[in-house]
């Protein structure tokens, strides 16, 4: 048996021993690892979920001490080695022979040599415990009312996640970068303007072009002050908590006494066996300098541990670099940056597409004579990051432009069909376009059977787009069918509905469909139903289609609890209501919030405890809200022409008109709207589903917004409209996309797979290009003309109210699991309810 | 029924739910145990009753009875209302995540009043 001694138990380390266990079968080596840290090995990378409330558990790295022939000793650094005899030193005064040793010892934060830098107050984001004290003087300083700023110091990857900590922290970040842009390392110019306007969006203050000079501490000794600039140009910014972030440096302090050869810019040098000038001593990770280049990302590390552990067990693996492309979401804002992004190589050319108030940039570097993707960089709208970083080194698809236009995107327009079959189409799990060409040669036809064979799609998920295109390219029809029971699309069911007037799930399904149906195709075909028939949505047959939001007119909270959001349509409230809406409250013990789209939330009631909280508001005249259907939701307002100064019509009054007439409308997808008293747009309508915004002489109609997941800005689909042709425009709109969308489809998406997009859409919308305006606005008009409010229809019904019981041998009994903690003076849900996390099999009630 | 492996802690093994009239087809209904445990009961389409535990796995909230039924290759299901998670009615297996399992109660009507065992079926503890 020999010995390995492996010093550093961070990731790099840890990610080697796992690797030299799994591959030493037979139990050659005995491996002692020695860590400085008091805490085994823990997920780095992910240290910044520790501010979102992730533990020291979420974060920990596999237990290594479960391998028979592992020795953890933590707490306890190695302090010396003794290369001649074979040997390290820890602090304990133990001393370890070894047979081969691993430095894995990685980095420690750089902290510029600036006066005032070891104040209190000041700290560096590298392990647990920087976290655990930055949190500390964070909660001190905000408590001892010392400003509520916190100062980054440095403008990169880690600045700006370390900002965000501050800001899940209570703070108002700033960041200070010498450069002039954010992000110098992984972006251009070009690229670094975006970048700075989205990431102030976000509220953190960026200093770019600002050199630290010194730190003192802050006025009245409270807090800290630092001073940027020099001379005239000398700037102070005071706050409660600093953080280093500049850069890191390979700890290589133990190799360089023990006398071996090191990197030009620091770090053990290693060859390409990751040996050092030692053949005893290996060295992983960042505190290695591999061909001069010392890499700061984690794939490197894993890689070298890799061919450490291969050699250990007789192999002849090699590192000869790595890819440092990387994709990132930071404080909400996509970045890309991939290849040769800074166009070194000689005779590069750029193209760039640089939208500045779409804030979106992208930048293509080719070679000399265009046919080559040589690098890139994208800002804003990482889309097309999975379609373009497996095309480097490659030749081009075609124009380079057309790559990166808007309307390509999602990185499954990049013919991937054009690739080779070993180029990377899922980067985060290695994944070949030959191996999913394989895997759907062996019968896979969807995404999930080539998730399952090939893991492709399975981590971030950016590639999903290509994988869809694979298997289109294979001929392989991608169903439309809505799920299982159905071989139809929602816009096909439309039709059958329409055209046979089947009123009934068990009709539907016994005659078009299969089976029994399920959670995916029973509310879709509720909410057709509902668009075209009306009635309550809790007749009949039709309550058991519901998913438990609809059923139960109210939306399902993570403890099981519900909230009731009453309609404020446009926004308007007379202080009357709003006190009634408080005394409800109160009365009930609800949590109350103002929510993103005007109007107040009220949570935690217990399905009991629902119908005598609709009987209060509806008595005072309220109505439900529909924050549960999918439905029109909200029309937002500005105050417009009533009270702005600067108002050219009554944007509240339209809302209110557009509220009141859309309410109850079921739809394919939520429903969104808003009406902008002038073109200052305070009522963001171009971010909604249909938007109004006024002129001096109409409205201007703007279709196909939205927020969410893939924000879209809305599209004009006519001007200069009065009053009745706005509505009747509208409700063409919204007709003609709850009879041809598919289920869950936003209005933008499904304007953007309309043969003929926008202009098709307003052909028919404006010119009545189909002969159908007259037939959607009849439809409309049976719909305004059957609301009713769902709400009373409950409390008026004793059948449907009888469903509002906690359980069915104890209606009044509240569910024993349900309980409440105070925060901020209001219930909420007590205790985290782990979503996502499954208990182990069987736990049931005991 | 078999015997009870788990301390029996009342009296008496089955608790009473309600009528079986009450019980909507395609739906479920909570029932409380005089332990405080819960179980979730579902009537299907073909008249069939199912019980299984109402406590999510996946979100430690009791909203089993709240899904929606339905069938997966005719295996009858429910669908968790919190993240969707699909389980067998049958045998409480997730079908979603092999090792996620709703322990089942045995139910049965008697005199057109629904009965719940109070101790869940051996196996599924
Ligand atoms: C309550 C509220 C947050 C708040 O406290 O402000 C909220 C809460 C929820 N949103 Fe939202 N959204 C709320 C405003 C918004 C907004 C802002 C707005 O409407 O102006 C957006 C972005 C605008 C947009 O939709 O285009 C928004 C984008 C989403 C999305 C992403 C939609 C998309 O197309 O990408 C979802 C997920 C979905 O619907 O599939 C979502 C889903 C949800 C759900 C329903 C998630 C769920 O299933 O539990 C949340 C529960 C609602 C509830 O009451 O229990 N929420 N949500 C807001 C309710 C507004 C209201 O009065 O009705
Ligand atoms: C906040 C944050 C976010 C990051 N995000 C990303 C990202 O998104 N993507 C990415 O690729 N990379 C990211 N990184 C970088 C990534 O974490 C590192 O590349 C990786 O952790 C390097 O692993 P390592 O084992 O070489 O070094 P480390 O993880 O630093 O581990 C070295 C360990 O050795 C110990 N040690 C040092 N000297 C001794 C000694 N003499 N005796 C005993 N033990 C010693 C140290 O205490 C430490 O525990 C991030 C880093 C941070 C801090
Ligand atoms: S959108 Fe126009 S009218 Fe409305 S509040 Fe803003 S400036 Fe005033
Ligand atoms: S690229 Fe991230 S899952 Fe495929």
């Amino acid at each position: 048996m020999r010995q390995l001694v492996v010093i550093g138990n961070g990731m790099v380390g840890h990610r080697l021993v796992e690797a030299v266990r799994s591959r030493d079968t037979a139990g050659e080596w005995h491996i002692v690892v020695l860590g400085e840290e008091p805490r085994p090995a823990y997920d780095r990378v992910a240290l910044s979920s520790y501010f979102d409330g992730a533990g020291e558990e979420d974060l920990r790295l596999p237990d290594l001490s479960a391998h028979p022939g592992v020795e953890l000793r933590l707490g306890e650094p190695a302090t010396a080695l003794d290369r001649a005899a074979r040997a390290v030193t820890t602090a304990s005064g133990a001393v370890i022979g070894y047979d081969a040793l691993v430095l894995a010892t990685g980095s420690t934060a750089f902290v510029p040599p600036v006066p005032g830098r070891d104040l209190p107050g000041c700290h560096v984001y590298r392990t647990i415990e920087d976290l655990e004290h930055i949190t500390a003087t964070a909660r001190a300083a905000t408590a001892a009312g010392a400003g509520a700023d916190g100062v980054v110091i440095g403008g990169g990857l880690l600045g700006l996640e370390a900002a965000n900590a501050l800001r899940l922290l209570g703070l108002r970040p700033h960041v200070v970068e010498m450069a002039p842009w954010l992000m110098p390392r992984q972006v251009d110019e070009g690229g670094g303007a975006v970048l700075g306007r989205l990431i102030a969006d976000t509220g953190v203050t960026a200093h770019t072009a600002a050199a630290l000079t010194a730190i003192e501490p802050g006025p009245g000794g409270a807090g800290l002050r630092v001073l940027l600039g020099e001379g005239a140009d000398q700037r102070a910014v005071d706050a409660g908590v600093v953080v280093f972030s500049v850069g890191v440096r390979p700890r290589d302090e133990l190799a360089r006494a023990a006398g071996l050869e090191l990197g030009p810019r620091g770090g053990v040098a290693v060859d390409a066996a990751c040996r050092t000038s030692d053949p005893a001593v290996y060295a992983v990770g960042e505190c290695a300098s591999a061909g001069g280049t010392v890499y700061g990302l984690i794939a490197p590390g894993n890689a070298m541990a890799e061919v450490v552990a291969d050699r250990l067990a007789g192999g002849a693996a090699t590192f000869t670099g790595a890819d440092t492309s990387t994709k990132l979401k930071l404080l909400g804002v996509d970045v890309a940056s991939f290849g040769d992004a800074h166009g070194t190589t000689e005779g590069a050319l750029e193209v760039v597409l640089n939208d500045a108030p779409g804030r979106r940039y992208a930048k293509l570097v080719v070679s000399d004579d265009a046919t080559t993707l040589l690098g890139g960089v994208l800002v804003g709208d990482a889309s097309a990051y999975a379609g373009l970083r497996p095309l480097v080194g490659r030749e081009l698809p075609g124009d380079p432009l057309e790559l990166i236009a808007p309307e390509r995107g999602a990185g499954g327009g990049i013919g991937v069909g054009a690739l080779p079959d070993d180029a990377q189409v899922c980067s985060c799990n290695a994944v070949t376009k030959g191996a999913v060409r394989a895997a759907i040669a062996e019968g896979g036809t969807d995404i999930p059977a080539i998730k399952a064979c090939t893991r492709a799609g399975t981590s971030c998920g950016s590639c999903v787009p290509m994988l869809k295109n694979l298997l289109a390219d294979s001929g392989i029809e991608q169903s439309t069918a809505l799920c299982e029971h159905f071989a139809h699309s929602r816009a096909e069911l439309v039709e059958i509905v329409l055209a046979t007037g089947i009123a009934t799930f068990s009709e539907l399904v016994a005659r078009h469909g299969s089976g029994r149906g399920c959670d995916i195709c029973k509310p879709a075909v509720a909410s057709i139903l509902a668009s075209l028939g009306g009635g309550h949505i809790l007749d009949g047959e039709q309550a058991a289609l519901q998913d438990t939001n609809d059923h139960f007119l109210a939306n399902i909270q993570r403890n099981g609890t519900y909230s009731v959001v009453p309609r404020v349509p446009g926004g308007e409230i007379t202080p009357e209501k709003l006190i009634v809406i408080g005394e409800v409250a109160r009365e009930f013990g609800l949590y109350t919030k103002i929510t993103g789209a005007q109007r107040i939330d009220l949570l935690g009631a217990r399905v009991e405890q629902l119908p005598a909280i609709w009987a209060r508001l509806v008595e005072a005249g309220f109505e439900s809200g529909h924050a549960y259907g999918k439905a029109l939701r909200t029309v937002k307002s500005c105050v417009g022409s009533t009270w702005c100064r600067y108002g050219v019509q009554d944007s509240v009054g339209m809302a209110i008109r557009l509220e009141t007439r859309y309410r109850g409308l079921r739809s394919p997808h939520k429903l969104k709207s808003a009406v902008s008293g002038c073109a200052r747009e305070c009522a963001e309508a171009r971010g909604k589903d249909f938007g109004v915004i006024a002129t001096e002489h109409g409205w201007n109609l703007y279709v196909g917004g939205n927020g969410g997941f893939t924000p879209r800005h809305a599209e004009l689909l006519a001007s200069d409209l009065d009053d009745d042709t706005l509505i009747r425009y509208i409700d063409r709109f919204l007709m003609f996309y709850i009879r041809t969308a598919d289920r869950l489809q936003r209005t933008s998406t499904w304007i953007e797979n309309l043969e003929g997009g926008l202009d098709h859409l307003r052909a028919v919308v404006v010119e009545d290009s189909l002969g159908v305006a007259e037939e959607l606005e009849a439809a409309m008009a049976r719909h305004v003309a059957g609301y009713a409010d769902e709400w009373r229809g409950v409390l008026e019904d004793p059948d449907k109210l009888a469903r509002f019981v906690s359980f069915a041998n104890a209606p009044e009994a509240p569910d024993p699991t349900i309980s409440f903690a105070v925060e901020r003076e209001q219930p909420v849900p007590a205790g985290p309810v782990p979503l996502g996390m499954p208990a182990p099999a069987g736990s049931g009630p005991r | 029924m078999s015997t009870p492996t788990l301390p029996v802690r009342t009296a008496l093994p089955w608790v009473a739910a309600c009528r079986w009239d009450r019980l909507t087809p395609e739906r479920g209904i909570a029932v409380l145990l005089p332990d405080g445990g819960q179980v979730a009961v579902f009537r299907t389409h073909d008249d069939v009753l199912y019980a299984v535990g109402n406590i999510d796995p996946f979100s430690g909230a009791a909203v089993i009875s709240r899904g929606i039924v339905g069938d997966r290759a005719g295996e009858p299901t429910v669908a968790s209302p919190m993240l969707k998670q699909v389980f067998s009615l049958r045998t409480g297996h997730c079908l979603d995540d092999g090792a996620v399992r709703l322990p089942t109660y045995a139910v049965r009507v008697r005199d057109g009043v629904i009965d719940v065992s109070t101790q869940p079926d051996e196996a599924t503890t």
